[in-house]
């Protein structure tokens, strides 16, 4: 009870994170409650000439008012953004577009930790493939978990397509949790997608390969190389994909593209569609067409229908065949039990994208200038009253184009992905025009809007070379309507030259409007890699965690660690050339703040950050040792490393955690090896 | 002895005249009743808040302290309160908040054995309930001057913050932190019971010291 208390702790300051808007009993910090706005003559003859001084014009003022977030005020979406070569995963506010934090998936990165806790650090043991550190990905398409269709803002999963690997993300702490990579494909292109309830975590393949890392050469194309998709089970209770319970589907060796789950009344079903259904294999080395002309040569390509549900059915039932470790449902399996059809597609398309609905699949034609409507009512009828029009190669039947097809809605040029709204609107990237195109929906959907059905609206021109582009819970049963999000791919001349090598451009896009208003609202540069796709989540959807659960924290396995050290349990012991460190960091000291060891010393250090209040996050480094942690409040780490090299190394707190931050150090002394000592530690 | 002890419990008092004055003589019955138990409520109740506002606390930090324990950001205000050299909060008032029950308890019991006694000495039964608030404030104070008088010279920040001593009730404040501190219900709840405890005896004495009377009259000797 006695009580006081005071703090004079950060006295000098320490960060100051922004005030958040809340109010406390006495004081209001942050933001004041909104009044409503009336402005004086004065104020408008201010803005007036502010604006003419900026050189703004009223739609920009518009713009500004749309998406300007005061100090201290939260934004209402969050976007989870793939990260493009950096590996990463990008979290991005909506709609003031401000980069909120990123997220370590595939590569490397030091502010959080990820990867820099010395030897067998099992960040790096997760990222190897064949014992070998593949330390970076190619992050494509991010997948937020799923209830009934809807984003439940727990997980995030996300795509290595250099590496065909999937990340998973816990989003209470924000924390890569597993990286899974496939045994049978070296690259991928489809991942990640989920199944409604989150059941599955699809990853479709692309360049087709021997699978399971096999080898024939170009000429034995068509008979050795194939491609695939795998559903990876995932298991909600432990936050992990259950390798065990997961499967693959052998797929011919066309470049399967992007994947969308059946929802609704589609559920049950997955469709990904594909591309070199020509089965070109290049050789303009050898006067051959090249890729680029030998895999665009037809007119029609290949939409999969596959009926997960019987394809569960065929694993659980022990159809699959091994490979490479990994069970496989082998193409004659998936033709006999019906788990797989083809529908034509043209030409050498790129997104299929299911409506809210569940009811169409629509897919973007690419070199095609019109999205072409698949329904399933129409691929049910077709399949079970066996409307064919052929079947492929390898005897996959081919359902017939005109029985499947709902519509087809002329564009423009290079539709690459298609999203969609609460208003009956669709809205498709098209990549070649540089432009977001809204058109109608027909069916169900006729009612929602003024338009005639299957219709092209507007576009609205961005910048530039736009690829990916994502509506707020735009590819979910329950579609906002209010932002859409441009990834435009080249910025060209849109935000200051930074040397050759210039940032991506998301555009925000203001959908709110129907018919022709569809403005872009503002510019943001991403310049930490190419993402490709996103998804945007209402952000109180989400449950982060302020602060780890418990002090003693292990974020690896979600849950309090034995072997964090407690208050009072600090210290350095000994056994044999075997040195145990268990340290405590709160601010502004570690404890202890010596470690002595001898060269050659097998070190174990456990650290934990005795720390509760939001945000008092330490870091510790060792220099010359490649060690850095990030210890966010209550977090524990343990780290090994061999202490080779003799020497006073000192080791610090990486963050600005206090007023005494920079006091926040301590020495690791690693005593030389003399050849005459035979005391000492043999090494 | 037996009259010392007569005359310490006071007066029975006779069938009839319970029968006849009911009201008179379970009044103050009935108020000790409900006086004991809004102490021993008490218990399950705040006696003292704090809350400190600093700009890096744009929520707060709060400290919130009953009979027998405290909660709230104690590990937070334990870790800033280091840097100025005060001894962690779990260290203060230790035997108090061991004690506070058994101590309520006690008074409880103390409360209850007052109104069975009808002589003028059951208020030495009721004191300890009767100032135990004052006694908690007392406490509380001693215990926030010592820690705040008595720092640690050795830590970081001891020559910029000199020894203080903390603000007990209303506004207080120390480096970039202003502190608000208020007593909070289970203090109420304690006080209350101190006035119904007074209020009891003033009914007490109403009943029973006439009755004591009139038997000393009659029965010769006074007693209670």
């Amino acid at each position: 009870m006695a009580a006081l208390l005071l703090a004079a702790g950060a006295t000098l300051a320490c960060i100051a994170p922004d005030a958040n808007g809340q109010e406390t009993r006495r004081r209001r910090g942050g933001a004041e409650a909104a009044k409503p706005v009336e402005l004086t003559p004065e104020q408008v003859a201010q803005f007036t000439k502010i604006a003419n001084d900026r050189k703004l014009n009223v739609d920009d003022l518009l713009a500004a008012a749309k998406t300007y977030m005061p100090s201290g005020r939260h934004d209402d979406y969050v976007l989870f953004s793939s990260g493009g070569q950096s590996g990463q995963v990008f979290a991005i506010g909506v709609p003031s577009m401000r980069l909120l934090r990123s997220i370590a998936v595939f590569t490397p990165e030091s502010w959080q930790g990820y990867g820099f806790a010395g030897m067998e650090d099992p960040v790096l043991k997760g990222l190897e493939i064949n014992g070998r550190p593949v330390n970076w990905g190619d992050t494509h398409h991010p997948a937020l978990s799923e209830t009934n269709g809807d984003y439940d803002g727990q997980f995030l999963f996300i795509g290595d397509k250099a590496n065909a690997r999937v990340g998973v993300i816990d989003l209470r702490d924000w924390e890569t949790k597993q990286v899974v990579k496939n045994p049978l494909t070296v690259s991928d292109h489809g991942a990640a997608f989920v199944t409604p309830n989150t059941d599955y975590v699809i990853e479709g393949g692309q360049y087709a390969t021997v699978l399971g890392y096999g080898y024939a050469p170009p000429e034995e194309y068509k008979k050795s190389y194939r491609g695939m998709v795998t559903m990876w089970k995932f298991d909600r209770t432990k936050g992990r994909i259950d390798v065990a319970n997961s499967f693959a589907l052998e797929l011919p060796p066309y470049w399967q593209d992007l994947a969308d789950a059946g929802k609704a009344v589609s559920d049950g079903f997955f469709f990904i569609n594909s591309f070199n259904s020509e089965m070109a294999t290049g050789g303009i080395e050898s006067g051959k067409p090249p890729f680029e002309a030998g895999a665009s040569k037809r007119d029609m390509d290949y939409l999969h229908i596959i009926d997960w549900k019987k394809a569960e059915a065929a694993f659980r039932a022990g159809k699959a065949k091994e490979i490479n470790g990994f069970p496989v449902i082998m193409l004659d399996t998936s033709i006999a039990d019906g788990i797989l059809y083809f529908a034509p597609e043209p030409k050498s398309p790129h997104g299929v994208d299911v409506t809210p609905n569940g009811q169409y699949m629509v897919v973007a034609g690419k070199l095609d200038p019109h999205v072409t409507v698949y329904s399933i009512d129409r691929i049910k009828a077709a399949i079970a009253g066996k409307k064919f029009s052929g079947s492929d190669d390898y005897g996959v039947q081919v359902l017939d184009f005109d029985a499947v097809k709902e519509a087809q809605v002329e564009l423009g040029l290079g539709p690459l992905h298609t999203q969609f709204d609460d208003k009956g609107y669709a809205y498709t990237s098209l990549f070649l025009d540089s432009a977001v195109a809204r058109w109608s929906l027909g069916g169900d959907y006729a009612k929602l809007h003024q338009e005639q059905p299957w219709k092209l609206v507007h576009k609205t021109s961005v910048q530039y070379n736009i690829g990916h582009l994502c509506a707020a819970e735009g590819d979910t049963v329950s579609p906002d309507g209010n932002h859409l999000i441009s990834m435009s791919k080249w910025s060209v001349d849109r935000f200051l030259t930074t040397g050759p090598l210039l940032p991506q451009n998301f555009q925000l896009l203001d959908i709110v409007q129907p018919g022709t208003t569809m403005p872009v609202l503002y510019d943001a540069p991403i310049g930490v890699g190419e993402p490709h796709y996103c998804q945007m989540i209402k952000a109180d959807k989400l449950n982060s965690w302020k602060v780890y659960p418990e002090i003693g924290w292990n974020p690896h396995t979600q849950q309090l660690d034995p072997n964090a050290p407690k208050k009072g349990e600090e210290g350095v012991t000994r056994n044999g050339n075997k040195v145990l460190v268990k340290m405590t960091a709160v601010r502004s000291h570690f404890l202890p703040e010596h470690v002595e060891v001898n060269q050659g010393d097998e070190v174990t250090w456990r650290i934990v950050a005795a720390e509760s209040a939001q945000d008092a996050t330490h870091g510790f480094c060792i220099g010359g040792y490649n060690i850095n942690l990030s210890l966010e409040p209550g977090e524990y780490t343990e780290f090994r490393f061999i202490a080779d090299r003799a020497g006073t190394y000192p080791f610090y707190c990486t963050e600005f955690c206090s007023a005494l931050h920079l006091e926040m150090m301590g020495y690791l002394h690693v005593k030389p090896q003399t050849k005459t000592a035979s005391a000492g530690p043999s090494n | 002895m037996a009259n010392l002890l007569r005359s310490l419990i006071g007066p029975r008092v006779p069938e009839e005249e319970l029968r006849t004055h009911r009201v008179r003589y379970l009044t103050p019955t009935f108020i000790f009743m409900i006086a004991r138990v809004l102490l021993l409520v008490s218990i399950f109740f705040p006696y003292w808040h704090m809350e400190l506002e600093a700009p890096q606390y744009p929520n707060g930090l709060f400290l919130t302290a009953y009979v027998n324990h405290l909660t709230g950001d104690v590990r937070e205000i334990d870790g800033l309160n280091h840097y100025i050299g005060m001894r962690p909060l779990g260290e203060a008032a230790a035997f108090e908040r061991t004690a506070s029950v058994w101590m309520i308890i006690a008074m409880f019991l103390l409360v209850e054995g007052a109104a069975f006694i009808h002589s003028k000495w059951a208020v030495l039964l009721a004191i300890p309930a009767i100032t135990f608030p004052g006694g908690f404030l007392a406490d509380l104070s001693y215990w926030m001057r010592t820690f705040g008088l008595n720092l640690d010279p050795s830590a970081p920040l001891s020559s910029s913050v000199k020894p203080f001593v903390p603000t007990v009730i209303g506004e207080g404040g120390i480096g970039q932190f202003r502190t608000f501190a208020e007593l909070g219900t289970g203090y109420w709840l304690a006080v209350a019971c101190a006035g119904l405890t007074i209020l009891g005896f003033y009914f007490h004495r109403r009943a029973y010291r006439p009755l004591a009377l009139r038997m000393a009259q009659t029965g010769g000797e006074r007693i209670g």
